[in-house]
């Protein structure tokens, strides 16, 4: 049992017995397990890497390379909080690009910053499916990821300001 | 339409509550399916109504579905909830209001195939979702319409949702697949498809939400029924995910066939701030450009009848486009989105993608020539047909279809450095 199976022994198990238990779809596990172990702080630690790799029974440059490749994977001291604001198309033609730069400019950063006390970073992503409710933004925390629909710059700003408190 | 199909949950209140959705008719047709016919005649029932993929590619349903190899086992069922083309967000709403009936459509595709497992792969984005879908499988599980023993049968099926991780790739469905196997989202060379090496090498059937949402009323209802809405070819409802510029974006479940007019001007209540209609993209970020005549809002929106213009209907994103807008950045929009999301793993697609955002930024921004213009043209030509999969090939369709039908767009943005 590593540190990862310790802290998480139930949810571990549950990830588990969701697919097949030969060693194909053992790998499977890796992306709930990778969301497991961002919990805490956000993002994915060194050990964390390994403790994956040795459950899903696959290397760490496996494992590694998939935080890379997905964007809801943050490395090592990334930011407890992402705000992500959808800025294609459909949102765009809504006034996305300039929501986002108000909120920068308010905060005194640029896109793909944090904020000063460390806690919050405001990225511009992709489509999120919310194309009728832009401006839009998802707040990613440790925890799970949340939208923010129909948003004013005011809004916005408090919302950030919340978690930036928290 | 009178009766919402897919969107039920507007016409019936509190539709994703287990007992409400049970009492408006909810798993009688997986009741049917599994207590009165054989899995081949649920498969010809969905192939008699014409269902057709939902997720863009059109491809008729109960024919993939009759092409999974029954000599390889266990099987698999995929749902592909994956929505990441921009314009698209018709599956959320599904989940989010008419789970049940989604969920109902993937056990009854699960024994048409006789698959015990099925997936649902939700885009990492959906958090809130799948947590919802899994409340709702345990309310299944819990009064006997998922599990052991099916209605007293020796069938079993399970669901399982399952969350990506932010990669638009990943709906590309060999993509999926790959994904779903815990490796980088990057598509499979076909053949072999899905239904003969899908998950684990085994036969799976991916379909979308959307498409597996129409089964249980086709199940319940019929064919015949189903065929009297939409158009021959392409029957059914869809549904529309209207946005851009226009009064009211939203989604509209209406009948494939129902043209961009009635969409736009009825239903969307028109263009906002004065403004005229300019371009119209059918099938979100991948669209080519259609330009927004007469011809244009008078085209059936179904799988025969856009085509007919120069474009695809695909997932049915429609983006709506008017006369402020600059068609040079507005590819710039789309080129950027494709070079972010390339998997990188086919050259054409990887590199193309890349040297397109590099021509399409200096080109919006009035740093370029009319000879850039054309350069960009000639790029996009050469990553056509060539890539591993449809994503490259959905990059150039913007571009080059906005150079050739918006030309005066491009001659303006770079009138000041030509001269």
């Amino acid at each position: 049992m590593n540190a990862l199976q310790e802290k998480f022994p139930d949810e571990i198990k549950a990830i588990l017995a969701t697919y097949p238990t030969d060693r194909t779809g053992r790998r499977s596990a890796v992306m709930p397990l990778l969301y497991l172990a961002q919990r805490e702080n956000g993002y994915v630690t060194k050990e964390a890497i390994g403790q994956i790799a040795e459950i899903c029974e696959i290397g760490t440059t496996d494992v590694a390379s998939l935080i890379g490749f997905y964007t809801l994977y943050h490395e090592e001291g990334s930011s407890k909080y992402h705000v992500q604001v959808c800025t294609d198309l459909p949102c765009a033609l809504r006034g996305a690009e300039e929501f986002l730069k108000n909120i920068c400019e308010n905060l005194g950063i640029k896109v793909g910053d944090t904020t000063q006390d460390g806690k919050v970073t405001i990225e511009a992503v992709m489509c999120l499916a919310g194309c009728h409710h832009a401006p839009l933004f998802q707040v990613q925390s440790p925890d799970g990821i949340e939208y923010h629909e129909d948003q004013t710059v005011a809004s916005a700003l408090e919302v950030i300001n919340t978690l930036r408190g928290g | 339409m009178a009766e919402h199909i897919l969107l039920r949950h507007r016409d019936i209140p509190g539709l994703d509550q287990m007992t409400n959705y049970h009492q408006n008719g909810g798993f009688v047709a997986l009741k049917k399916a599994v207590t009165s016919m054989d899995p081949d005649d649920v498969t010809n029932v969905v192939k008699d109504s014409g269902l057709r993929g939902r997720g863009g590619a059109g491809f008729p349903t109960g024919m993939k579905w009759s092409f999974i190899d029954g000599h390889n086992w266990p099987h698999y069922v995929v749902a592909n909830a994956d929505e990441s083309e921009p314009g698209t967000f018709k599956d959320r709403e599904i989940m989010e209001g008419n789970p049940y009936q989604f969920l109902e459509g993937v056990a009854i595709c699960a024994y048409a195939v006789k698959a015990t497992d099925a997936y649902i792969y939700l885009r990492g984005e959906f958090w809130q979702i799948a947590k919802k879908l899994d409340l709702c499988i345990n309310a299944m599980e819990n009064t006997g319409f998922l599990g052991d023993k099916l209605f007293g049968s020796n069938i079993s099926i399970r669901l399982h949702t399952h969350l990506g991780a932010g990669a638009y790739i990943a709906g590309e469905e060999s993509a999926l697949l790959e994904s779903l196997e815990g490796k980088l989202g990057q598509p499979r060379l076909r053949p072999p498809f899905p239904p003969a090496f899908g998950v684990y090498g085994k036969p799976t059937i991916v379909n979308n939400v959307e498409t597996l949402t129409n089964v249980p009323m086709i199940i319940s209802r019929g064919s015949a029924w189903f065929r009297s809405i939409g158009t021959e070819k392409s029957p059914g409802p869809k549904i529309f995910s209207l946005s851009g510029c226009i009064n009211r974006p939203g989604n509209y479940e209406l009948p494939l066939g129902t043209t961009f007019r009635e969409l736009i001007f009825d239903h969307g209540r028109g263009i906002p701030g004065g403004h005229k209609l300019k371009a119209i993209m059918a099938a979100g970020a991948s669209s080519s450009l259609i330009v927004a005549n007469d011809q244009a809002l008078n085209t059936p929106m179904d799988y025969e009848s856009v085509p007919s213009l120069g474009a695809q209907l695909g997932s049915a994103s429609v983006i709506i486009i008017d006369d402020s807008i600059s068609i040079p950045w507005l590819i710039n929009k789309t080129i950027h989105f494709f070079a972010h999301e390339s998997c990188g793993k086919c050259t054409p697609c990887r590199e193309g993608t890349y040297w397109m955002r590099h021509l399409a930024e200096r080109i919006s921004h009035g740093e370029a020539t009319i000879q850039d213009v054309e350069l960009l043209n000639d790029v996009a030509g050469q990553i056509k047909g060539k890539c591993l999969c449809a994503l490259g090939e959905f990059s150039i369709e913007a571009p080059l279809s906005g150079i050739e039908r918006f030309r005066l767009d491009f001659e303006t943005t770079t009138a000041r450095t030509n001269a």
